[in-house]
């Protein structure tokens, strides 16, 4: 029989992803909702003042994304345990690393792309200036790939586990947190008038370094995790 | 050369017997050292011309700070280890070593904290080392949930040492990141703990203080390291001649 290349495995599983996370459209709209109802409580709980909440705009969307994007890790590999799809993964025969990495981006395309998609209402909402809505996507774009990446790991070292999803967020955030810093500061900037190019282009460094790393850990924690 | 003595070191009889005889040969020196440490520190240092005494606190806040970063080399290193080379005894001193790292990243948070109160007139300000350094507490915690949450051992040394390593490339991103993010915030609202090189004679008990911590360290792990032992060999038949013996 022949062996199905690399490169179409990739692309099978990520279509395979994809087209799972739509099938149950909810998963898909939940971490929207989410994102867009925390952001509705900081104008609630702090001041309706648009000028104070410009203020505070690019860490309230960050924080929110960034809770949003956890809620639908631990959905990741999930299913597959249960179902044993995992198992046949790892019997493919195909890089494991490789494989972790479509599933990753599938779960980008699923999760953090409608929040991003959505994030400039929810700017406008805060008093975010137009101007300054495209380094909003952008970073959101960047922050919540590292955090599909770098969640990936968390995903497949709680996997199985009971109490799983509360312990991934307790895992993850601290490994989120330079993103955080980066991401912020960078619609921060904007929403100044400041070209914010430094802490983006940062952000995509660091996109780059997660993204070629991540993989080899989260294989790794499969293994442990599937034996 | 050959490596039977590294092999014999790792299993679990010749450990617990070296362990055990180790950990006094560490733990009276390290007592010896932090009271010489103390009393330097405490009496014969001169107080800080502008922060009087209050300085002194130094003498426990800096080896906690330093310990709570060599720890996590240590515990990362010793986890990649028992990754790599499937040693169990490696598992066994980064499991041993989690709960000491975070009591010392804890020490230090608090006497910075008891520090900041009378210097900065705060109990907390968000500057770069206590943020960073609370960002280390976060990561040791949540590899000693990750650990207490797996049941089964194998699967919980293996899971944590993968983790172990993740935060150990992740950590000069964390820092640097943190300092990056403080001084576009504060600017030059803290004048942080200054280094108007220090004299001598408030150095040399720092530096017997930081090898007094490192000494109580190591002490500590070997004794923890034997807790593991019996732990993790409880039903060997070699553990039931050693303790009857």
């Amino acid at each position: 029989m022949a062996r199905t290349g690399t490169g179409a495995a990739f692309w099978l599983i990520f279509r395979r992803d994809l087209l799972l996370a739509f099938r149950h459209w909810d998963h898909v709209v939940q971490p929207v909702v989410f994102f867009a109802m925390v952001t509705t409580l900081f104008p609630l709980a702090l001041s309706p003042e648009l000028g104070e909440l410009r203020q505070l705009a690019g860490g309230v969307l960050w924080v929110a994304a960034l809770l949003a994007a956890l809620l639908g890790l631990d959905f990741l590999f999930r299913s597959d345990h249960a179902d044993g799809t995992l198992e046949q993964l790892l019997l493919s025969g195909q890089p494991l690393a490789l494989m972790a990495i479509a599933k990753a981006a599938a779960h980008w395309t699923a999760c953090g792309l409608p929040l991003v998609l959505v994030s400039p209402l929810l700017a406008i909402g805060l008093g975010v200036p137009t101007t300054a809505l495209c380094t909003v996507m952008l970073s959101l774009a960047l922050g919540t790939g590292i955090l599909s990446a770098l969640g990936a790991i968390g995903a497949g070292l709680t996997l199985g586990l009971r109490r799983g999803s509360m312990l991934l967020s307790l895992l993850v955030l601290p490994l989120a947190m330079p993103a955080l810093i980066f991401g912020a500061r960078a619609i921060d900037m904007s929403i100044h008038e400041d070209t914010a190019r430094g802490p983006l282009l940062l952000l995509a460094a660091m996109l780059v370094l997660v993204v070629t790393l991540a993989p080899l850990a989260v294989a790794a924690a499969l293994r442990i995790s599937a034996e | 050369m050959s490596w039977t003595w590294l092999h014999k070191l790792s299993s679990p009889p010749h450990a617990y017997r070296i362990t055990g005889r180790l950990a006094p040969w560490l733990g009276w020196p390290a007592l010896a050292l932090i009271v010489t440490g103390l009393y330097g520190g405490l009496v014969l240092a001169p107080a800080d011309y502008q922060q009087g005494d209050g300085f002194r606190i130094l003498y426990v806040h800096a080896p906690s700070a330093w310990m709570s970063m060599f720890i996590y080399a240590t515990m990362a290193t010793a986890a990649a280890i028992g990754l790599i080379w499937r040693i169990k005894l490696a598992h066994g001193v980064a499991a041993a070593s989690a709960p000491l790292g975070a009591w010392f990243t804890f020490l230090a948070l608090a006497t910075g904290s008891i520090w900041g109160k009378p210097m900065w007139g705060t109990w907390w300000v968000w500057d770069a080392r206590l943020t960073s350094e609370l960002i280390l507490l976060f990561l040791y915690f949540g590899l000693m949930a990750l650990r207490a949450s797996i049941e089964d051992r194998e699967r919980a040394d293996r899971a944590t040492a993968v983790l172990a390593i993740v935060g150990i490339v992740n950590l000069p991103i964390i820092h640097y990141s943190v300092y990056w993010w403080n001084t576009l915030h504060q600017g030059a609202t803290i004048t942080r703990l200054g280094k108007p090189s220090i004299t001598g004679d408030m150095l040399w008990p720092l530096l017997v203080m930081l090898a007094g911590f490192t000494f109580y360290y190591f002490a500590v792990l070997m004794t923890r390291l034997r807790a593991e032992i019996l732990r993790r060999e409880r039903d060997a038949s070699w553990l039931k001649t050693e303790l009857s013996a």
